[in-house]
């Protein structure tokens, strides 16, 4: 016992240095599995009050800006209003369910990130004001990523250029869906993968989100095409899209809460449950 | 009389503060970043406590990694420096750096840069590392190391010249 007591005060300064060593390596390697559940993020009090502080002041640099792009999209969402067949019908429920399917919630990017290989974004909204765990984020250009983790007042997103992130998207011409990733190497271009060599695409073929997605409506702009190569290991197109979206500026997002998403998710899992 | 323990606690806020509004946003050719808050580990005097440097630079890391999102890298990172710091004392400044009073504070010599740059190269290489956490991207990690060294070890000199003592 002595020895003991004598080993752990002889060693003190290396035992500290291992066990704080395996702590941050336990949060490194957290933090790189798929869903992950880290509790250093920067969703907590401390972190979005001063990212929340220094967007305030950095919002002041890019007003006019900002301002721009919103009345942009306000024109042609009053475009689609005046172009409604029947203006009687504009605002009308289902009559069935009483309710609309997506509800979207506006949100500002407190957090920005995009220099490293999974970069994830901060925005001054979370649990109180309905978001959720899975939730699709876009602007008026195109999307931007995926709710991660909510706390009550922020949330994370996973951006679309991060190396976890997968979204389904098609070619609008064709119907071809593959998936969305990023090669983690320029934040203006993302990847479309296992395209089938059947479908003609080329350079400046518009790519927007797929059906085949619940985060997702279909038919949310992603990019263009800039590029059409052959994966030499699968013999599937990747194409190489070049983003609508300025991943380096976002201010205003938009958060899409499908209703249906929570019951889709269930029907998943029991049937896959049912095959076991 | 805690006249160190203060101004410890003061470039520890200071540093951070610095890292999260400033360094963390620069993005020099759209990804390289300066780590310049690694200064507080170098700039710790030399004979003190080596155990509450080893509990401090963890802190500091985790809270980068808090702004950042990055898991536990940067505390990982800053861990390892701060335990390796007494070997590259011996390695810059002589076998016998105990008794005498380095001061890193002070007029660049050849063994003060020595010592700032492989503490640099050694934070940034094992921050890369567990940044891509793949062998694969030994390459790239190599690459951002050395560019980003360079940034860091520019920035972290001119911050040293600013805020050097004033001598009497």
């Amino acid at each position: 016992m002595q020895q003991i007591i004598n080993f752990v005060f002889k060693n003190s300064t290396r035992l500290l240095f291992l066990l704080l060593l395996i702590t941050s390596l336990t949060l490194t390697i957290q933090s790189h599995s798929y869903h992950r559940s880290t509790v250093v993020n920067s969703t907590n009090v401390l972190t979005g009050s001063v990212f929340e502080k220094m967007s305030e002041v950095n919002t002041y640099f890019s007003l006019r800006e900002q301002n721009n792009k919103l009345a942009q999209e306000n024109a042609s969402l009053r475009k689609i209003l005046f172009n409604q067949k029947d203006s009687t019908t504009i605002l009308k429920k289902d009559s069935l369910k009483g309710y609309d399917k997506i509800d979207v919630i506006q949100s500002r990017v407190i957090n920005n990130s995009y220099s490293v290989s999974e970069n994830y974004l901060t925005i001054n909204s979370g649990a109180l004001q309905g978001i959720k765990e899975d939730m699709g984020v876009v602007n008026s250009q195109g999307i931007v990523g995926i709710v991660e983790k909510v706390s009550p007042k922020y949330a994370t997103i996973l951006s679309v250029l991060n190396v976890k992130s997968k979204i389904n998207a098609k070619v609008k011409k064709s119907n071809h869906f593959g998936s969305l990733i990023w090669n983690a190497k320029n934040a203006g271009y993302v990847q479309l993968i296992e395209i089938p060599r059947l479908a003609s695409v080329k350079k400046g073929d518009t790519i927007v989100t797929g059906g085949n997605s619940r985060i997702f409506p279909e038919n949310i702009p992603v990019g263009i095409i800039d590029k059409v190569y052959t994966d030499t290991e699968t013999n599937y197109y990747t194409l190489n899209v070049r983003l609508f979206n300025d991943m380096t500026n976002l201010n205003h997002v938009y958060i899409i809460s499908n209703k249906e998403s929570a019951e889709i998710k269930k029907l998943e899992k029991e049937t896959i449950k049912a095959d076991e | 009389m805690n006249n160190a323990l203060i101004l410890n606690i003061v470039r520890f806020i200071f540093l951070l503060a610095a890292q999260i509004v400033i360094f963390n946003n620069i993005d020099l050719f759209g990804y390289i970043n300066p780590y310049p808050y690694i200064l507080f580990i170098l700039l710790y005097p030399v004979n003190s406590n080596r155990a509450g440097l080893l509990v401090a630079s963890f802190l500091l890391g985790l809270t980068v990694d808090m702004f950042t999102n990055s898991g536990g890298i940067h505390a990982a990172s800053c861990l390892i420096l701060a335990y390796l710091r007494p070997t590259y004392f011996k390695f810059a400044f002589g076998l016998s750096y105990e008794y005498q009073t380095i001061k890193i504070n002070d007029r660049l010599s050849p063994e003060r840069f020595t010592f700032i740059f492989i503490s640099i190269l050694t934070h940034h290489f094992i921050l890369f590392m567990l940044e891509y956490f793949k062998f694969t991207f030994i390459l790239e990690a190599l690459l951002r190391t050395i560019a980003t060294a360079i940034f860091t070890l520019i920035i972290s000199i001119i911050i040293i010249y600013l805020f050097k003592p004033n001598k009497r």
